[in-house]
């Protein structure tokens, strides 16, 4: 496979791909909300660092993880000009009534730079763990959800298949492509109505092939005895181990230090300068930025 | 046209570089066949050869022009190329035989009642009767028939340079053999030029008159097919296994008697074992004469 999405899985050895699936989901959602809870320049900064290390730590190709963002180019820069036109505030530049604020493109970037952490977050995830644990994970943290009559177990098995099945589609939408290309078909018609017809002759057999494989999956899963997902045991048992720990100790602490470095009066903002400014100074528009962060 | 020559030097270095240094040249109406042992590039080649992916170094020519990227030279230059893909029925999308054929005719411009013959003369090339057929819905077809299909609508685009991956992969053997004759078939009426991808080498046989064995993305024998196939040794180190035939001569010669290890057809095998047998029984006679 030529291209890294996020989602994919790489299959190396470090630290980082060792830890507990759990632990590894909760920290990726707890560093997700940190630049929505800790929006300050200095917390942004530690936060990036603190990403870049468990970058470092798991073995993650660095150019690829930030080859991931490539996915989200065109919503960040829809969402980047959307505030960059309509925050009001301080004009920078004003033509014919549109107005370009400072506050706008503050706001635009902060924007840019929490997506940009939510890929990369999501991304580093999916590197280190494999889609398997990320549903034993998923499975083992939703649990107590079954009590109230939430099929967790099914859910799991299904999201495990749908995981897996992933890299096989990405193939088999490479294949098809390539052979109707070779039968004449463009996909580089500058009409757009060609290019979305030219899509039917890929989509069709893809979708014919996998009603197949669900056929064939669920023929070789009643083979192999397989009768609904009810008390099947896993081959490797969830554990936290003492790396577990060490590594849930030092998140917390980075995550206490995230929220609290911008607070301290010594590192205090300076007015005007950015986001911190904005959060220091301003209360009211702080919560705002809050607000509208729910894209 | 005249004097039509393919050229094709093609060196990739993949990110797991599936192919290195690899050069070779196919004459018009040339028969030449690839083999190689699973993940030795093949696919990767023939892909590379059809225009289909882009060659990180090295360029592959048809007629002096390269054959991939995206414009409208080059899609017509792809158009010349015909590349039947492994297990091509998973590309099969309409609702019908005669639209599935039609599919590639049509992105060439055909229309009416040339698009109807073309269709025809394609599925009777695989050995399907087109008036059965055609209004079939192709998913209810049997797997072989399937198979025929999907070909056909290679065939349809009239390629003066047909590439097959694995033509004959999943097909029973008279299936195989069937679909093998009309092939030959085909190249005998015209110039076309073939190029057949198998790591079996029973396939190739038959269909080709040049080899080239892969191993590693590396070439690791060429030449005329005769040849090729009667060099175990390399064919084993390229993870191959030799002919049947060839193996089976091999032992003939081991033995004492005099045969060409090149004839590995069949009924050429067999009739050089009968004539080595006939010489020997002779010779075993002559001997008790003597005696």
């Amino acid at each position: 496979m030529s291209l890294l999405l996020p989602g994919v899985h790489v299959p190396v050895d470090s630290p980082v791909h060792r830890l507990d699936p759990r632990l590894k989901m909760v920290v990726a959602l707890v560093l997700m909300a940190l630049p929505f809870a800790a929006p300050g320049v200095m917390s942004s900064l530690l936060l990036v660092a603190a990403i870049v290390a468990i970058a470092r730590l798991s073995a993650a190709p660095l150019r690829a993880l930030l080859g991931t963002l490539r996915t989200v180019f065109w919503l960040g820069l829809f969402m980047f000009f959307f505030y960059f036109f309509t925050t009001p505030g301080q004009p920078l530049l004003a033509w014919r009534g549109v107005a370009v604020t400072w506050e706008g493109t503050v706001r635009g970037a902060v924007q840019i730079y929490r997506l940009c952490l939510l890929v990369i977050i999501s991304s580093l995830l999916t590197f280190t763990t494999s889609p398997g644990q990320l549903a034993q994970g998923l499975e083992a943290s939703l649990r107590p959800l079954s009590r109230v009559g939430v099929p967790i177990r099914e859910l799991a098995l299904v999201l495990t298949i749908a995981l897996r099945f992933v890299p096989t589609l990405v193939d088999q939408v490479d294949k098809i492509t390539k052979a109707q290309r070779a039968r004449g078909a463009d996909f580089h018609s500058w009409k757009p109505w060609q290019r979305v017809k030219a899509w039917v002759p890929i989509f069709v057999p893809i979708f014919v092939a996998a009603f197949r494989r669900a056929d064939d999956l669920a023929t070789a899963m009643e083979a192999r005895g397989f009768r609904g997902a009810r008390r099947r045991t896993h081959l490797r048992e969830l554990s936290l181990t003492r790396e577990d720990l060490v590594a849930a100790i030092v998140v917390v602490i980075t995550v206490l230090v995230v929220l609290t470095v911008d607070r301290s009066p010594n590192l205090g903002a300076r007015p005007h300068l950015g986001p911190a400014a904005l959060t220091a100074a301003q209360p009211t528009q702080h919560r705002a930025l809050e607000d509208d962060s729910c894209y | 046209m005249e004097s039509l020559s393919h050229i094709f030097a093609a060196g990739t270095p993949l990110r797991r570089e599936a192919l290195r240094d690899v050069n070779f040249r196919v004459e018009t109406g040339e028969r030449v066949g690839i083999a190689g042992h699973t993940g030795s590039g093949k696919s990767t080649l023939v892909q590379l050869l059809a225009g289909l992916l882009k060659p990180t170094a090295g360029q592959v020519l048809l007629d002096g022009v390269p054959a991939h990227g995206h414009n409208t030279t080059a899609r017509d230059r792809r158009r010349r190329m015909g590349m039947g893909f492994q297990y091509p029925e998973d590309q099969i999308f309409e609702g019908t035989v005669f639209r599935e054929v039609a599919f590639g005719p049509r992105n060439a411009g055909l229309k009416g009642k040339e698009l109807q013959a073309r269709v025809t003369w394609a599925l009777g090339m695989v050995g399907l009767d087109a008036d059965t057929v055609m209004e079939r819905v192709p998913y209810t077809l049997s797997g072989g028939e399937t198979r025929r299909v999907a070909l056909a609508s290679t065939i349809a685009l009239q390629p003066e340079v047909l590439i097959l991956d694995e033509p004959t992969a999943g097909l029973d053997p008279r299936g195989r053999d069937e679909l093998l004759t009309q092939i030959g078939d085909w190249h005998t009426r015209t110039d076309l030029t073939l190029i057949v991808v198998s790591h079996d080498l029973t396939v190739l046989a038959r269909t080709v008159d040049r080899v080239i064995v892969l191993r590693g993305g590396r070439v690791s024998a060429s030449g005329p097919v005769r040849h090729v196939l009667s060099g175990t040794a390399t064919l084993r180190e390229s993870g191959l296994d030799p002919l049947p035939s060839v193996l089976l001569l091999e032992q003939v010669r081991a033995g004492g008697a005099s045969v060409r290890i090149d004839r590995f057809l069949p009924e050429e095998a067999a009739a050089e074992i009968a004539r080595a047998l006939e010489a020997g029984t002779r010779s075993h006679v002559t001997r008790r004469e003597s005696a």
